[in-house]
């Protein structure tokens, strides 16, 4: 009795870690997108790292 | 008290993937060497397009592109050589963006990834440079 009530929770914990993990290698990150974005961006146009946002690379020169 | 020991493996369980998704959100892979590559040759171009964004000869579109806005800021003769300049520098652009996804495994990403692109050279912009609106229409920043 105990050992089927055992295997009901390990069952339905697996399906819900399972989900999270399909949820997870969906998920686009935007916020990380957008970092990645204008690290490139201040490289190709050669600005200053936006204020409030540190950078962590190179100092901007100009 | 098998309930107990259950509760707490689910409660690390819960905290390993909140830090999963911590982890996912901490930053993109961008330091491939195709992609350096990649922004090296448009930061060399960007010499040239800088002028043309300028003028407003060439404007930033909303898919993440470049496009010949105003071909008559361009005299005749140098028309060719900006059409070349605008498709290189397009070339380019769709590499990087699918090099970024595919540098960190999720080739789906590269739609997502010119999106925010498309928004962060507007948002970057300059001032004067004319870039394409959320209806497509040219705009000046």
């Amino acid at each position: 009795m105990r050992r089927s009530g055992l295997s009901i929770i390990t069952a339905i914990f697996g399906a819900c870690s399972l989900g999270a993990c399909v949820t997870i290698n969906i998920y686009f990150p935007a916020a990380a997108a957008e970092r990645a974005a204008d690290r490139i961006i201040e490289e190709v146009w050669q600005l200053k790292p936006e204020a409030g946002k540190p950078q962590s690379s190179k100092p901007a020169s100009q | 008290m098998i309930i107990a020991h259950w509760l707490r493996i689910s409660l690390l369980a819960l905290l390993l993937l909140l830090a999963g998704r911590a982890l996912a959100q901490a930053n993109l892979e961008i330091n491939t060497p195709a992609i350096g590559a990649l922004q090296r040759s448009m930061q060399e171009r960007h010499a040239q397009l800088s002028p043309l964004f300028t003028s407003g000869a060439v404007g930033l579109t909303r898919d993440g592109s470049v496009a010949v806005r105003d071909a008559n800021a361009v005299p005749l003769a140098q028309r060719a050589q900006v059409n070349g300049l605008v498709a290189a520098e397009n070339q380019d652009r769709a590499a990087l963006y699918r090099e970024i996804a595919q540098a960190n495994k999720r080739p789906e990403w590269e739609t997502d990834i010119r999106g925010t692109f498309a928004q962060r050279w507007i948002d970057r912009a300059q001032g004067g440079w004319y870039y394409q609106n959320a209806s497509g229409a040219w705009t000046r920043k």
